[in-house]
Order: C-alpha cells, then sequence, then structure tokens
C-alpha cells in the first residue's frame, strides 16, 4: 500500500440485493477508512446481515461493486476476518474448541493440507487472547453463549486480517463478555485494523464505535457516531418507534 | 465356532470382505450426510439408483459388475443433482423434492426391471436381487469392482478430510475464506453416491439408507470427535455387513439387506439406550437422581421452616406435621437425610442437626432467588 493516499478498507458502491425481486439493499454507498471501530446499526430486516455477506461474497448482487482495501474481495480474501451469527452452525458439532478456531487458518494451508504444530500453536495463542486457552479441549457443545463467541471470535483473530466482519457478537452473551469482546476490538483498532459491526444496541454506540452505519435497506447515514446519530436519522432508520427513541437522551 | 463353518469357503471370505467395506464406506460417508442433516439424501440415492441399473443392463445385456455400477452411480448421481436443482429453482422444500425423486425414480427403476422380466434372454435373472439384496450373488468379480471404487472414496475422504469438515461444520465461513463450497458439496455428495452404489447389490435399494444412518447415528452416541467418530461409524457398519452376510447365509431364504438391517438396528438402540453422555438411561438416572434431590431438599427446608416459628432451629416435629407441608415420600427422605446426619430421630418426633440446619440455610439462600 502507498503511503500518499490512504486507500479505504471497504468502498461499496451503488450495491443492491435482491431475494425474489423484493430488494433488501437498494442502492448503497459506503466507504470505510481503514484504523475505525464501525457499527452497523438498523431494525430487523433492514439487511445488515445481508450487506456483511455480499460483502464477503456469500450472496450475490442484483447490482454494484465491493472494493476491500482497492481490489475486489477475492484478491483480498487473506487481508479478511468473518466472524458469523453465533446461532448459524450446530454447535453440537462433534469438534473441539482448538479444532473450530483453526478453521481460521485453512484458508491460508491451502487444498489437502492438514493443520500441523504451528496451526496449533498461532490457535492457541488466539484462544488466549479472548481468555479461553484452558477450554481448548472443550468440546463445544459444552460452552455458554458467551463462551461460543469468543471461541469465534479467536477464530477470526487467528485469521490475522486487517479488516473484520463480525455478525452480532454481542447477542446473547453476557455483561461481562460483551466488556471483554469490546475491549478486544478496541484493541485491534489499536494495531491499526478496521472492524465493522453489525450491533443492536443504540445505547452503547457512543462508548463502543467510532463510527456508525444507520441502514434500513436504504443507507440512511454514515459517519462518526456524534454526528450521525441524530434524533432526524434515527428516525428515518427506526421508523416510527418513538418510544424507543425517547430512550435515547443525547 | 459358527465362523468356522464358513473358514473354507474362498467366495463367502470374499463375499464377508466386500460387505465389510460396504458397510465401512456407508457407514464413514454417512456421518457426513448425518451431521449436515443430509440424513434421508441416502434414501434417496439408493431408490433412484434402482432405474440406473435396468438400463445399464438392458443397453449392456450383461451383467457386467462395472457396467451395472455405473449405471447405479450415474442415476444416483443425477437424483440427487434434481433434488438440489429442485430446491435451489422451486418453492419446494428439501424434503418434498427428496420424496419426489425418490418415489419417482424408485417407479420407474420397477417398471424397467418389469419389461426385464418380459425380455427373452436367459441372463435376466438376479437383477431383483437388487431390491432388497442378496450377497450370495455376488461374484469375485463384482466384490473386486465394489472393493476398487470403495478405497478410492475412503481415500477422497481422507484426502479432503478437512474441506469436508469445515463445510459441515460451517458453510459460511468456508466460503468466506475462498473454498468453492458448492463443488466441495457436490464432491462430498458424490462420494455418498459411490458408497451407496456399491453396496446396492449387497444390501438392496429399499434398506441401503439404513447403513448409511444407522452406524453414524450410533458412533455419534459415543464420541464427540469426528475422527473417531467416522472411524467407529466404519466399523460398525463393517460389523453389520459382516454378521448380516453369515446369517443371511446361515438362514436359507434371509435376503441380507433385511439381515444387516436388524443387526444394525440393535447397535442404533443400544447406542441411543446406553451411551454414558448422550444415552436415555443416562438422561433418566440424571432425571430421578435430581428429582431424588429435591425431595430430600424440599423435607429439610420444611423443617427450618417449621421450627422457624419455634424460635429453635432444632425444634423436633411429628411426622404428621412435615407430611401436611409435603406429602410425597417423606418418611424416605428422613431416613436418608439422617443417613447424611442432617437429622436425627427421637422416637416419632424429627428434628435438624447442626450440619443439617447449616446445609439448609445455604438451600434457603440458593433457592431463594428461584421462588
Amino acid at each position: 500500500m502507498t503511503a500518499q493516499q490512504p486507500t479505504l478498507a471497504l468502498d461499496v458502491a451503488d450495491l443492491t440485493v435482491a431475494y425474489d425481486e423484493k430488494p433488501v439493499l437498494w442502492d448503497i454507498d459506503v466507504q470505510i477508512p481503514s484504523g475505525l471501530l464501525v457499527a452497523v446499526v438498523g431494525p430487523n430486516g433492514a439487511g445488515k446481515s445481508t450487506l456483511l455477506k455480499t460483502i464477503l461474497g456469500l450472496m450475490k448482487p442484483a447490482a454494484g461493486r465491493v472494493h476491500i482495501f482497492g481490489k475486489p474481495y477475492a484478491a483480498q480474501r487473506h487481508l479478511v476476518g468473518y466472524v458469523p451469527q453465533r446461532t448459524s452452525v450446530d454447535w453440537d458439532f462433534p469438534t473441539t474448541v482448538l479444532d473450530v478456531v483453526m478453521m481460521g487458518l485453512y484458508g491460508k494451508l491451502g487444498w489437502i493440507k492438514r493443520p500441523g504444530k504451528k496451526e496449533k500453536e498461532l490457535a492457541t495463542q488466539s484462544l488466549q487472547k479472548v481468555g479461553m486457552e484452558q477450554f481448548a479441549h472443550r468440546q463445544i457443545s459444552q460452552l455458554s453463549g458467551g463462551q461460543q463467541q469468543r471461541v469465534f471470535l479467536a477464530r477470526a483473530l487467528v485469521q490475522d486480517a486487517a479488516l473484520y466482519f463480525m455478525d452480532e457478537p454481542f447477542a446473547g452473551v453476557d455483561a461481562t463478555t460483551e466488556k471483554a469482546i469490546i475491549t478486544l476490538l478496541q484493541e485491534l483498532r489499536k494495531q491499526g485494523k478496521t472492524v465493522i459491526v453489525v450491533h443492536h444496541d443504540i445505547q452503547t454506540l457512543k462508548e463502543y464505535f467510532d463510527w456508525v452505519l444507520l441502514l434500513n435497506v436504504r443507507k440512511i447515514a454514515l459517519g462518526p457516531v456524534h454526528e450521525s446519530v441524530t434524533p432526524q436519522n434515527l428516525h428515518k432508520t427506526y421508523g416510527g418507534r418513538a418510544a424507543f427513541l425517547g430512550t435515547m437522551g443525547g | 465356532m459358527f465362523l468356522g463353518l464358513f473358514s473354507f469357503d474362498y467366495t463367502l471370505q470374499i463375499v464377508l470382505a466386500g460387505s465389510a467395506l460396504i458397510g465401512f464406506v456407508a457407514g464413514s460417508l454417512g456421518c457426513f450426510a448425518v451431521l449436515r442433516r443430509q440424513s434421508l439424501l441416502g434414501d434417496a440415492i439408493s431408490h433412484a439408483a434402482l432405474p440406473g441399473v435396468a438400463l445399464a443392463f438392458l443397453i449392456t445385456q450383461t451383467k457386467s459388475p462395472l457396467s451395472l455400477l455405473l449405471g447405479a452411480l450415474i442415476a444416483g448421481w443425477i437424483g440427487t443433482l434434481l433434488v438440489m436443482l429442485i430446491t435451489k429453482t422451486t418453492r419446494l422444500k428439501e424434503d418434498a423434492a427428496l420424496g419426489i425423486i425418490l418415489s419417482v425414480f424408485f417407479g420407474f427403476g420397477i417398471f424397467l426391471l418389469t419389461i426385464i422380466q418380459k425380455l427373452p434372454t436367459a441372463k435376466k435373472a438376479g437383477l431383483d436381487t437388487f431390491l432388497f439384496g442378496n450377497a450370495s450373488t455376488l461374484l469375485e468379480a463384482d466384490v473386486y469392482t465394489m472393493l476398487a471404487f470403495g478405497f478410492i472414496a475412503l481415500l477422497c475422504l481422507s484426502l479432503f478430510w478437512k474441506e469436508f469438515k469445515i463445510i459441515s461444520f460451517d458453510l459460511g465461513f468456508a466460503k468466506s475464506l475462498g473454498f468453492p463450497v458448492k463443488l466441495l458439496e457436490v464432491f462430498l455428495v458424490t462420494l455418498l453416491v459411490v458408497a451407496i452404489a456399491i453396496g446396492l447389490q449387497t444390501v438392496g435399494v429399499v434398506l441401503m439408507s439404513a447403513l448409511v444412518i444407522g452406524p453414524a447415528v450410533s458412533a455419534r452416541q459415543w464420541t464427540d470427535h469426528l475422527g473417531k467418530m467416522v472411524l467407529l461409524a466404519g466399523s460398525i457398519g463393517s460389523i453389520s455387513g459382516i454378521l448380516g452376510v453369515l446369517s443371511s447365509s446361515a438362514i436359507p431364504g434371509l435376503p441380507t439387506g433385511p439381515a444387516i438391517v436388524v443387526i444394525m438396528g440393535f447397535f442404533v438402540a443400544a447406542s441411543l439406550v446406553f451411551s454414558p453422555h448422550r444415552g436415555l438411561l443416562k438422561d433418566w438416572m440424571q432425571a430421578r437422581t435430581n428429582k431424588k434431590k429435591i425431595r430430600i431438599a424440599s423435607v429439610l427446608l420444611t423443617l427450618l421452616r417449621l421450627s422457624e416459628s419455634h424460635k429453635n432451629p432444632f425444634y423436633p416435629h411429628t411426622l404428621a406435621s412435615l407430611r401436611a407441608v409435603d406429602a410425597t415420600g417423606v418418611e424416605k427422605s428422613l431416613e436418608q437425610l439422617s443417613e447424611l446426619h442432617f437429622v436425627e430421630q427421637q422416637g416419632d418426633l424429627w428434628n435438624l442437626t447442626e450440619l443439617g440446619l447449616k446445609e439448609a440455610r445455604l438451600l434457603e439462600q440458593e433457592w431463594g432467588a428461584v421462588e
């Protein structure tokens, strides 16, 4: 990367995604500089997960393009880490915590090659970062919701990415885990990484994040939290839920 | 001894080796089908293979193992791809797609078999063994063909282990890493088609899916490790195959498929009941222990509460007054409590001990939040 002009971590242009002709995302433009902690916020069905999945190539857009550090995703996979929704997998799958974390290295390992000693070490280090090293050999069905989330985070950390996408990492975790996760995300940002997080709690936006993307099928606002989170923008994002907005204060 | 009866028969040895391999391949690949919630796919594949076998015979006019196997493979594979295609492009759900493909292909297969029966060729006999399986019709050449295909399937499974594992656990994540998940899914299903096709003559199209699902379901009960589960399922499949072939050759007229499936049924039932971590017996005993604990604890708490009104925690109570609060199994609970030295009996009266009081206070804290 050249130093003169900082490349955008994420550059989404004219993105439209539709299920059965019904648009879930409409004409989205998103440009996020690197080194920020960004929340993606919006009501259920706003297309938050769809946006992440489309950026990561898991869904095909009807129109538009996605660039990661200036190039299409397919060329930049090694720079990207992903934390899917915790509930998207079967936690009764017969495998261990360490095994799941090592899956973060499968892409770099390439075809057929199996993870070895080096991969085990990296995965263990990653588990240490989320405070789960003592669970390395635990069967994953024995984990609590918060522990499952930490395992998924560890799997993303082991990817050693520059840009992270996280789909609701705070869903169904206790307050202690939420604090631990946010500390970790802020640590990542300190190292110059960009973290984009689907989030549900408007109350904690200011405390946790630098930027926010307000989304409801269309992009409502994108920018620093204090500039973007205005009563008008929230009203546009969440429609007529005045009672909810009333709790926002300032 | 039982084995001794057969050990000199070379053909039987070959057949046993073949059925052990069939069981192993079906059992190990079946693990992935079960874990990916595609258990019923095996049933659709095996039924869909029948017209392939019949067509292969009609086209080649021989019962060469290779052509019949290829016929089964191709038809089973087309059936599977159709299920995937129907699920993807229409509004039908997967179970409906499976049901349609299974019945239509199977019906077509039976239709073709009936036509074959009416043909004036001499070699037609024996194709109907593909319905319920008959290991005694296996020839050496059949077994060698099965062995070759089975080994290739196992080799692919071990080579692409990591890839199959990640698409089975977390498809979306695998895709984000750049793995061609659609291709891998088709590849994995193709291996399942191979596993099923090589078993058809021995086990039959009707029951083949049991050999795919049963060993995997049994093995999952005993281990939480994918590798061990696959090896265990393979072994259960092998043992079922061997015992099934032996019993069907010992009992005249018993088709091999049902024999194998009945034996495997024992494995499944035993695993569901006796597994130390996931078994019904364990659940049942756990529930019983919990019930007992709760019953005893509630009597202990009753004693505490009753004595509180007397301002003396060790105040003795009659059985009748305890029963008035909590009728079920009070005597038994009191006996168990006195074994723990939590209560003392004096004639007709019961009172808490120091130890019992401590425990009751702890319980009160724990349960206080609940009530």
